[in-house]
This record gives C-alpha cells, structure tokens and sequence, in this order.
C-alpha cells in the first residue's frame, strides 16, 4: 500500500534518472536538450505531487465535506516560474545548437569534437 | 526613498536591461549601462553601511516574511553586493575595442542587455532571503551568462557555451530538488524560517538528501573540483571582458550560497559536528588547488591558465569553508574579495593584451618593453595571484593558514603554501617571456605593438591597484571578512 501512496515520486525518480541519462549519454545536442527537459520536468512533477496534502483544506469555509484531498497552491505557483525557466533555457540551448550546426554543420558531439581535432 | 534600497539593488539593472533594447544606439548604451552599473555600486555602498549598524529586513511588495519574499542583508552579503557592482562597473567601461565580440555592427545593445540581465542575477541572488527565490535568480544570471560567453569570437565559444549550460542546469535543478525536500519537511521557504523550523527534523532522510542535492547543485555552479569541468573552456573562450566580470563574480556568489546553505541553512553544527562535511570538502578542496595549478602550468593559451588558476582559488575558497572556525571562514570570504580583484584585473590586461597580439603565452615574448604599463599590472596582479606580502593574496592566504592552525592541521597549512609555489611557477612562465625574452620582428606592413588605450588601462589599473590598496590596508576587508564570518557562524566577534 505505501508503494502505491508514494507511486508519484517513483515516478519522479524514474523521469529524472531517464533525463540524466538522455543527457550524459546522448551525443546529439538537440536529444541532450530533450533529455535535460525531461529531468526539469522531474522537478516539476515532484513538486506538484508534494503539493497533494490528505486531510488539509484551503483556507475557506467548508460546505458539507471535510477531508478532502487538498492541493498547497504554493508549490503550483514556484512551477510556473520552473517551467518558464526550463521553457527559456530549451529556447537558449537549442538556439545555441542552431549556431552549432551552422558553423560545424552538425549537432552530433563526437563529430564536433572531431572537427575540432582536425582543425589543430 | 532610503527603505526601498534593497528593491532598487536588483530592480534597477533588471529595468534598465529592456531599456537597453529602446535605445540601440551603441554609444548611449554604453554610457547607459556604465552609469546603471555606477549607480548600483553607489546602492551597494549605502546598503553597506547600513549593514554595518544591524542586519535589514526588507518585505518585497510589503508581505511580511515568512509568507512574502524577505531581502535580509547582513553583513555577508552586503560586502557581496558591494564587489559585484565594484566588479561590473570597472568593466563595462572597458574599452569598446578591447571585448571581441561575436556580434553585428549596431547590435551591440544585445550585449548589454544580456550583461545587465546578469548583474540582475548576481545581485537577487546575494540579496535574497528566501530559498525559492535564489532559484529564480540563479537561472537569469545562468541563462544571460550562456548568451554572454557565447558571444565570444569563434565556433568553439557557443560549444563552450552549450556545454556550460547542459552543467549549469542540471545544478540549478539539483538546487531546485533539495529546495523542494526542504519545503516538504518545513513547510516554508524563507531561509531565517526554515533554519528556525529544520532542527526538529534533523538527521531525517529527506533533509539529509536535501542537503545533498542543495550542496552538490551549489557546486556545480562553483566548479569546485571534480566538478570544475564547464570553467576552463568557459573562461577561455568567451569575449575578453565578460572572462574577466564572470570570473570575478559568478563563482564568489555561488560560493556564497555555499556559505549561506550551510551556516545559515543547515548550521555549522550539523553541517560539521554530525555529518563531517569537512571530510569530504577539504580533501576535494586540497585538490583542486593541486589539481588546478598544476593543469595552469601547461597551458599555452593564457586564458585557459587563468581558467585553471581559478579552479585552483575556488579550492582555497572551499578550504576556508571547510576550517569552518572563523580565521578559516574569512580567510574564505576575504579570498572571494581578493580573487575578484586580482582575476578580475589579470582578465582584463590578458584583454589589453588579446587586442594587441593574441591569448597564446608565446604572444608575451618580449612584451616587457612594448607594453610596459599592462606588463606591470600583470607582475603585480601574479604576485597577489602567489600571495607575495604586500598583496591582497598574502592576506587571504594568512587568514586561511591561520584557520588551519587554530586547528591544529599542520599539513592543511603546509598545503596552502605548496600549492602557493605552484602559481609561482606558471606566473613565471609568464613573467620571464615577457622581460627576459627579446621581441619578436614586427612582420613588415604592420604596426609595430604598441601600449594599449587609456580606456583599458584605467579599468585595469583600478582592479591592480585596489590588489595593493587592500593589501597594504588590510583593517577594512580584513575587519568586515571578520565580522561577517563571526556573524554566519554566530559567535561573538
């Protein structure tokens, strides 16, 4: 039963190790881009699901009902910064992978790194 | 007007920054940015010696802390914010000539923008007391950091540039993670609220992974040795100034989250009587003064040297941290002082020096004579890198040999001053091509290399001289190092 309550932040670990990967290991610069908004959507999700309090309320008067699942607003309005924060660092990372390409011509890593060699 | 400094601290760059783009025209700009930088400076000043007489609270929009986002400056930060403007405001006179920039005739506007975005940055996140909003800060000083060092001249800036940003967000994300667990067991986000609230829950699972990730997100953006793989290309490959205003304070504010994480955060208590922090961070620490200077002393491009130098000074930083008794701490927080004037300026003449002929340490063949005044503020700028007597580097350097002896780690002493003899040996390198080594023929057709304009030379100069200033002078940096340090471990100066 408990690995069922805390289902959602196996599921952040999962999304934030699969992100971490896709970044480490991935040599194109665009999946690395992918695989590190996948990590900052790890982040978010946990947020979000800590923000989930059994048994609170929000501060108003109930009607009929009083447990209720209840959800912090607070965590929900720190995401909205941290997405706007991973939505501009994607804009910034894939405008750079745009540069990259234009002077490399390509958005593999190893055949950057190996243009850099041949250039020496 | 005076109780609205700490908003106008970081609201005034942050407004000025779009302004920048209504402008455009390439002289106003610059004298537009300058005077904001200046006018920062003077604010910081003010905050100052305000700190001085007890710490500030100030509610952002009148929302009183916990719930509201509270500014607290203390005296640590307050000396923070004072070095960060000096910082910005003595290169982005530098001269127009001298940045090599990436960029467009007439769109220079970008670069100021982005610059004063940057500043925005650095400064929230020094004056910040709310743990959330550190996070917010640290990703506008990141993200306008990346544009900046990709506008460095050449393909191998934007690689540099991609690369830190691939590590610069995984550490704020690691921030934001351990901000996140934090939250979870205290229930707020303001950092004088969670300190008050996190003793009940300490030595739970979920604060000591918090503490993980806030630490080792925090060292990323430090490049605190082994993580100090996004610094060197970095540093090397950006435009000429912003090597110089990055170096000089990106990596001191971080460390000051470091500073502010542990002592504030987590307390000195737990953070070395029960986890033993030191145990992990002085040997890494010790490292990276080793590892840094050494990797300094076989680099041919100067800027890469002074990369690895810093690799090696964050390290002597991280020391002072880990002493974690008051000599070792101010030594620490002194060390981010000095380091910022002394890199800063080494950046900046290495800039005179890229104008004139180039960034590989075979251009300083002979330079000596045909640079005289730039070749001076590097001597003097490498003997308070070495931390000769009579430099600001000998200060820090005191201080944190001090730390370790009140200790009683003699080798931890005997580290310091090894690792010293390392910078001696790639500040030499240098030294000895440019006085002891005849010029290299002009090529025909060509100017013969001749000293640098008065523009350069002033901002360069400013950043050498203050290295004396203060190391001759030692009461008022080495007093607020002090005091600061006296007042984040909580003892009585």
């Amino acid at each position: 039963m408990k690995m069922l309550y805390l289902w959602n932040y196996h599921i952040v670990i999962v999304l934030m190790m699969v992100g971490l990967y896709i970044v480490i290991a991935r040599d194109n610069l665009v999946k690395k881009m992918m695989g590190l908004n996948i990590f900052q959507v790890s982040a978010i999700m946990f947020y979000v699901s800590m923000g989930k309090v059994t048994g609170g309320t929000a501060p108003i008067l109930p009607h009929g009902a009083h447990d209720v699942l209840y959800s912090n607003p607070i965590p929900h309005v720190l995401m909205l910064t941290a997405i706007v924060v991973g939505v501009a660092t994607t804009a910034v990372g894939l405008a750079l992978a745009v540069r990259l390409h234009e002077d490399y011509g390509t958005v593999e890593e190893d055949e950057i790194y190996a243009a850099e060699r041949d250039a020496e | 007007m005076t109780s609205h400094l700490p908003a106008l601290q970081v609201v005034l760059p942050l407004i000025a920054a779009p302004i920048c783009f209504l402008i455009r025209q390439r002289t106003v700009v610059r004298v537009w940015a300058t005077l904001v930088a200046w006018a920062s400076f003077a604010i910081a000043l003010a905050l100052l010696s305000e700190a001085t007489r007890g710490t500030i609270s100030y509610s952002m929009g009148g929302w009183a802390p916990p719930l509201g986002i509270e500014y607290r400056i203390d005296l640590a930060n307050a000396y923070l914010l004072v070095i960060v403007t000096a910082i910005a405001s003595v290169v982005l006179p530098f001269g127009r000539t001298g940045m090599g920039l990436d960029l467009a005739e007439g769109r220079e506007y970008l670069f100021y923008s982005a610059f004063l975005l940057c500043l925005t940055g650095l400064l929230g996140i020094a004056i910040t007391g709310d743990a959330f909003n550190v996070f917010v800060f640290v990703e506008i000083m990141s993200l306008s950091s990346y544009i900046l060092i990709s506008l460095g001249k050449g393909r191998r800036a934007k690689k540099a540039a991609f690369y830190y940003l691939t590590m610069g967000t995984i550490g704020g994300t690691f921030y934001l993670l351990g901000v996140g667990l934090l939250y979870q067991m205290t229930g707020t986000l303001n950092m004088a609220d969670i300190a008050k609230h996190l003793p009940e829950v300490l030595g739970t699972r979920t604060v000591l992974v918090a503490f993980a990730f806030v630490m080792v997100g925090t060292s990323i953006k430090l490049a605190v040795f082994p993580l100090h793989q996004w610094l060197p290309n970095a540093y090397t490959y950006a435009p000429d100034n912003v090597s110089a205003f990055l170096a000089a304070t990106a990596t001191k504010v971080s460390y000051y989250v470091l500073v502010r994480v542990v002592f504030t955060l987590f307390g000195a208590g737990f953070v070395f009587g029960v986890l033993r922090l030191h145990w992990i961070l002085m040997p890494l620490a010790l490292a990276a003064m080793f590892v840094g200077s050494l990797a300094a002393i076989y680099q041919t491009n100067i800027k890469r040297l002074l990369a690895y130098s810093s690799i090696a000074q964050v390290g002597y930083m991280a020391l002072g941290l880990s002493l974690h008794n008051v000599n070792g701490l101010a030594g620490g927080m002194m060390h981010l002082f000095n380091h910022a004037m002394m890199k800063g300026g080494l950046f900046l003449v290495v800039a005179c020096v890229a104008l004139r002929v180039g960034t590989r340490v075979d251009d300083f063949r002979g330079l000596g004579r045909r640079m005289p005044l730039t070749m001076a503020a590097f001597v003097i700028g490498g003997l308070s890198l070495i931390g000769v007597p009579g430099t600001v580097g000998f200060v820090s350097k005191w201080y944190l040999v001090k730390g370790a002896l009140d200790h009683g780690w003699l080798a931890v002493a005997i580290a310091i001053l090894l690792s010293s003899l390392l910078a001696v040996v790639y500040i030499w390198r240098i030294i000895e091509l440019a006085y002891f080594e005849e010029p290299p023929p002009t090529p025909a057709g060509k100017e013969p290399v001749t000293e640098v304009g008065f523009s350069m030379l002033v901002p360069t100069w400013i950043l050498i001289g203050a290295t004396i200033v203060f190391g001759l002078q030692t009461d008022l940096t080495a007093g607020l190092a002090t005091a600061a340090a006296s007042q984040l471990l909580g003892v009585v100066p």
